[in-house]
């Protein structure tokens, strides 16, 4: 009984109001989305969406309960019991889940619906901390990285089987957590020239300049550039990276006003070479100096080359259609306001016109009279942005803002690697749903269907989130203890 | 702890990443919801629904206040394609006398986003427009047993004279074009097309009036936007009096049927136009109602061009009543006086041109000059004004001068006559002939055509009618128009002022005594009215297409007049033989109100002549 005044005392109470504001928040947003205008339902009406909400929330504060009276301990000894169970689970799910809009992830007990990915996230993250707090673990370790992308990705590779995508995705947020425990920066910045290269390859595929494929040869280009730039930075002399790069464009430019004057050609072959010339270089540097960095260097280059050339069959084979569509739109490169283009739009007039003080509690239009779709679930921002306008946007973000600060402070004072690496954990979750979110309503990210935590109608997607925040708060409140 | 304290600083790196997101994101929603103000106006776009209330259009009345256009009420057969279960189509079908394939084309058509771009399935959509009473009547009995179909009433013309198409115009469906140049109309909604009701669509319109409801995605009505507070009543449009006697208006069609020509008749004292007719014509009413369609495109097709409005918009040579303009030029600039002596031996020739004249007295004077429409006369006359380098300098200078008396006159340029289409005419300059000619290679011999009303010069019958009340004057007009009255709008200033010429009226009074002498004893003695003193004045036109149109001009009575009219019968013949006999019964019915019994054999003949055919022969030889 001792342990329980101690939870109250030492609990952070700041994190908890945020929590309570936003819950509210939320509450508040999916009453203003379900309301009709004809009829005058209340807030609390158990029928209605916000009414069922408010029973969601009150489960929610029960397990907030239960999760800060168990001993703290327990998460540590129960990790892997619960990471296995969760995994179960979804395994049970793909094989008995009925099929709700194409996907296989809700598990139907009675009158209770549920999606296990929502837990399987918690059991994750608990499994991955216990994995990191062991003494024996460093990741600069390739048998330990290993071990440990090998946690994540298998929680991912079962919920893409349940054809939920968008939730797998939610499991790259954790790269956030490997950074922290000392993953070299070079990962991070190849999933940045991932990306970069992925939207410039496919964005520019079809444009052609002088019978060069704009999008190849740009990525060619900066694949040159940031091999050139590795190198040069692992021989510390920046003069090679200006020379190297000066003898690139000058044959460039020879080629592009021969392409152009004399006799047409694709320049991406002067690139290709330019490229190898290059990488043979670097091997041949990697003898001569024998700096053992420069093969890092060389595999970058090599494996960035295999990117490109697999990006067109990704795009073409293995995306579906309605999502090469939905990335397509959101890279500009169609309009189709009537197709999958029209959510977006419609969320986005929604937003848009809201204005910098809105139109209003319960005044906006285009979110009641059901022109957003999904308004109270995935599109539950355009409600907040149309009825209470810039203003409003703007204090949620910030409410989530300090509430991720909050989070990364709480896992830095943490004493032992397993609360901190759970408190990162739960930080890089939220913002990824937070940011990918927002950013598929405001148009700026394909639509990916994740809900916006504590806003989002639902039960399973706020217990979920109430279960790992509450449970970093539940170590949080045990710090001073020894673990 | 353990060697982790290395990477403790990436936490302002994973810290200060997620803040720049964040920031990134209100910076986005700043530019998204306050400095864009395009997704406001999407928005109403998209959620108000807004009812459309339409006025009543603006009535008609004539000169004596008889009511000429009214509105008739029609019904659309309206369906909600949700609410429609399972019916008998066949059934319906025959109801509405349309095929199997039609109905389905009508389904296709309106579920086509493209050709209705409002189309929902929730909402009500026009399935077939403009039925009448009697059809209405026949589905009314049925309706109960089309689910999803009903009846929306609209308002059609109806014209409780049937005449004066060209004059009245047409309502018609906008087109695409007029939806994105006007933002008063919309999709579905009607407009004036031709006539008055172009001319006067504003007035007629009225103003529409809106209600506002918010309405879902699906189409689905939900609420009155903002209590009502933004709704506004429809105004009715405004009604308009014609300067047109539509009596007078229906007797110049009928003794223009089966002739191709037209008649303008004007209030010379304040420009007001009395009948304008255009002939072949059409009743107005054969557009409106559903067959508005079928019949327009027969009109369209027809070769006779009865959509053509002949009275403003053809241009004619305008033969010999061009030679009063000559006889006022000439005199004003003391080239000729009126005691002249030209002579004529059967024409008028020199420097190997030759232009013929009929048989009559010679040498004569500028009055028996114009009774008789002496084309020889006005040949000398002119030449000797031209060709008088002595006053002007070279004969460019004498035919600006010339000219500028013919523009003054009316011609040339639009008159601005409150009717869509007015064609100007030609007048030619001197530049124009130079072109032709170079600058010093013609004079007045070149040209000479002229001044018979031949050659380049180009006139409407308005223009024609418009220098008979410019005579009738005494020297000035007031720009001809057919609306007297707007209700509750003051008309244009520009029709009550008054145009003159540059010519003295002395002069006029010498001319209206030769146009009075050609009806005693001159070429126009067939068209005297008994106890009217009417002038006029012939024309034969000549042109290349085929036989010379039989023109008249003229007033009554000479001493106050109270109307002028231009008369061309195309390919007619003489003056004599069609313009003079129309004109002068035109004038009587309008001054006593009936034909006298002496001359009921002369418009006998006139509503039975038919000069159609001769011109349909002509066409044939060509």
């Amino acid at each position: 009984m001792a342990r329980r005044n101690d939870v109250w005392a030492s609990l952070d109470w700041y994190t908890v109001a945020l929590y309570v504001v936003l819950v509210l928040c939320g509450w508040v947003s999916i009453y203003a989305a379900s309301f009709d205008f004809d009829a005058t339902g209340s807030i609390f009406d158990f029928d209605a969406r916000s009414g069922k909400q408010l029973l969601w929330i009150g489960c929610a504060v029960v397990i907030a309960f239960f999760v800060l009276m168990i001993e703290p301990r327990t998460y540590v000894s129960l990790a892997y019991p619960l990471y296995i169970v969760f995994l179960l689970l979804s395994i049970v799910t793909i094989a008995v889940a009925p099929d709700i809009k194409g996907s296989h992830s809700w598990l139907v007990l009675g009158p209770v619906h549920l999606q296990p990915a929502e837990f399987v996230k918690y059991g994750t993250a608990l499994a991955l901390a216990k994995m990191m707090d062991n003494y024996e673990f460093d990741l600069a370790r390739p048998a330990c990285f290993i071990k440990a992308c090998a946690l994540v990705l298998l929680p991912v590779l079962l919920i893409l089987l349940q054809n939920e995508t968008g939730s797998a995705l939610v499991f790259l947020a954790l790269v956030g957590v490997f950074y922290r425990e000392g993953m070299s920066s070079l990962f991070l910045f190849a999933v940045l020239c991932a990306i970069v290269y992925f939207v410039i390859a496919v964005k520019y595929a079809a444009v052609e300049i002088l019978y060069t494929p704009v999008g190849e040869w740009i990525v060619l280009t900066l694949i040159l550039i940031v091999l050139a730039y590795m190198v040069s930075s692992y021989l510390r002399s920046s003069a090679f990276f200006k020379i190297a790069l000066s003898a690139a464009a000058v044959i460039e430019i020879l080629a592009a006003v021969i392409s152009r004057y004399l006799w047409a050609f694709n320049l991406c072959y002067v690139a290709w070479t330019l490229l190898f010339v290059a990488i043979a270089a670097a091997v041949i540097l990697y003898f001569k100096m024998m700096e053992r960095r420069l093969w890092i260097a060389v595999v970058f280059a090599l494996f960035s080359c295999l990117f490109l050339k697999s990006v067109d069959y990704a795009f073409t084979r293995v995306l579906e259609p309605h999502q090469r569509t939905r990335i397509e739109v959101t890279l500009g490169m169609k309009e189709d306001l009537k197709g999958v283009g029209y959510n977006v739009n419609q969320s986005k007039i929604a937003i848009g016109s809201g204005g910098f003080l809105g139109k209003g509690f319960l005044n906006g239009t285009q979110t009641k009279l059901e022109y957003v779709p999904e308004q109270d679930t995935d599109f539950i921002f355009c409600t907040v942005g149309e009825e209470e306008g810039f203003w409003g946007t703007t204090v949620v973000l910030t409410l989530f803002a300090l509430l991720l600060v909050r989070i990364i402070q709480l896992a830095e004072r943490q004493r032992s690697v397993f609360g901190r690496v759970y408190g990162y954990s739960v930080a890089s979750i939220l913002f990824f749903h937070l940011a990918v979110n927002v950013g598929m309503v405001m148009g700026l990210l394909p639509v990916i269907g994740i809900p916006l935590p504590f806003f989002s109608y639902g039960g399973s997607s706020l217990w979920g989130f109430t279960i790992l925040l509450f449970t970093l708060l539940c170590i949080d409140a045990s710090r001073s203890d020894t673990l | 702890m353990r060697k982790n304290h290395d990477y403790e600083r990436r936490k302002y790196i994973i810290g200060g990443f997620m803040l720049s997101i964040i920031l990134f994101y209100v910076i986005k929603l700043f530019a998204l919801q306050v400095v864009d103000n395009e997704y406001n106006r999407l928005a109403d776009n998209n959620a108000i629904f807004t009812r459309v209330q339409y006025p009543s259009r603006g009535l008609i009345y004539d000169r004596e206040g008889r009511l000429v256009v009214d509105n008739q009420p029609v019904y659309d057969l309206m369906v909600v394609p949700r609410e429609v279960e399972p019916f008998d189509t066949l059934d319906l079908c025959n109801t509405l006398g349309i095929t199997l394939e039609q109905y389905k084309q009508r389904w296709s058509n309106m579920r086509n986003r493209r050709l209705n771009p409002g189309y929902s399935a929730y909402s009500p959509q026009r399935f077939v427009g403009r039925l009448s009473v009697e059809e209405y009547g026949v589905l009314q009995e049925k309706l109960y047993k089309f689910p999803g179909f009903y009846i929306q009433n609209q308002s059609i013309r109806r014209y409780l004279y049937d005449t004066g198409a060209n004059v009245l115009g047409n309502i018609r469906e906008v087109s695409p074009q007029e939806v994105q140049a006007d933002a008063y109309y919309m999709q579905g909604d009607n407009t004036g097309d031709l006539g008055i009701e172009k001319y006067y669509e504003t007035y007629l319109r009225g103003e529409k009036g809106r209600e506002l409801f918010l309405r879902d995605a699906y189409g689905r009505i939900k609420s009155r936007y903002d209590d009502g507070e933004q709704d506004r009543e429809a105004v009715a449009g405004k009604n308009l009096t014609l300067a047109i006697d539509i009596e007078l208006q229906r007797y110049g069609e009928q003794l223009m049927q089966n002739k191709v020509g037209a008649i303008v008749a004007i209030e010379p004292a304040t420009g007001e136009i009395l009948a304008l007719v255009s002939s072949p014509t059409y009743p107005p009413s054969l557009l409106t109602g559903r067959e508005r369609g079928a019949n327009y495109k027969q009109l369209f097709d027809n070769p006779h061009k009865p959509l053509y409005d002949r009275a403003i918009m053809g241009t004619y040579p305008p033969g010999s009543t061009f030679k009063p303009t000559q006889g006022l030029i000439f005199l004003q600039e003391k080239t000729l006086t009126p005691q002249k002596l030209y002579p004529c031996y059967e024409g008028f020739s020199a420097a190997g041109i030759k232009v013929g004249c009929h048989v009559h007295d010679s040498p004569l004077s500028l009055i028996p000059a114009i009774a008789t429409s002496c084309n020889a006369y006005f040949c000398y006359a002119f030449r000797d004004m031209i060709d008088n380098r002595e006053k002007y300098g070279s004969p460019a200078e004498a035919f600006e001068r010339w000219k500028k008396y013919i523009v003054d006159m009316g011609y040339g340029y639009h008159l601005g006559v409150d009717l869509p289409g007015e064609s100007r005419g030609f007048i030619p300059n001197s530049e124009f002939y130079g072109r032709y000619y170079g600058t010093k290679g013609w004079q007045a011999v070149t040209v000479i055509s002229v001044a018979i009303g031949q050659g380049e010069v180009l006139a409407t019958p308005l223009q024609i009618a418009n220098l008979a009340a410019t005579i009738a004057n005494r020297g000035h007009y007031f720009t001809p128009h057919v609306v007297r009255n707007i209700e509750g709008t003051p008309l244009k200033a520009a029709y009550f002022e008054p145009h003159y010429t540059g010519v003295d009226s002395e002069h006029y009074e010498t001319i209206i005594k030769g146009m009075r002498k050609a009806v005693i004893d001159g070429t126009c003695r067939i068209g005297a009215i008994p106890g009217v003193e009417m002038c006029g004045k012939t024309g034969t036109a000549q042109n290349p297409h085929g036989q010379d149109h039989s023109v008249f001009m003229g007033f009554a009575p000479c001493e106050n007049p109270r109307i002028a009219i231009a008369v061309y019968v195309e390919n007619a013949g003489w003056g004599a033989a069609y313009g003079v006999p129309i004109g002068s019964l035109m004038m009587e019915k309008y001054l006593t109100g009936e034909i006298a019994p002496s001359r009921k054999w002369l418009e006998e003949r006139m509503l039975n002549a038919n000069t159609m055919d001769m011109e349909v022969a002509d066409g044939t030889q060509e």
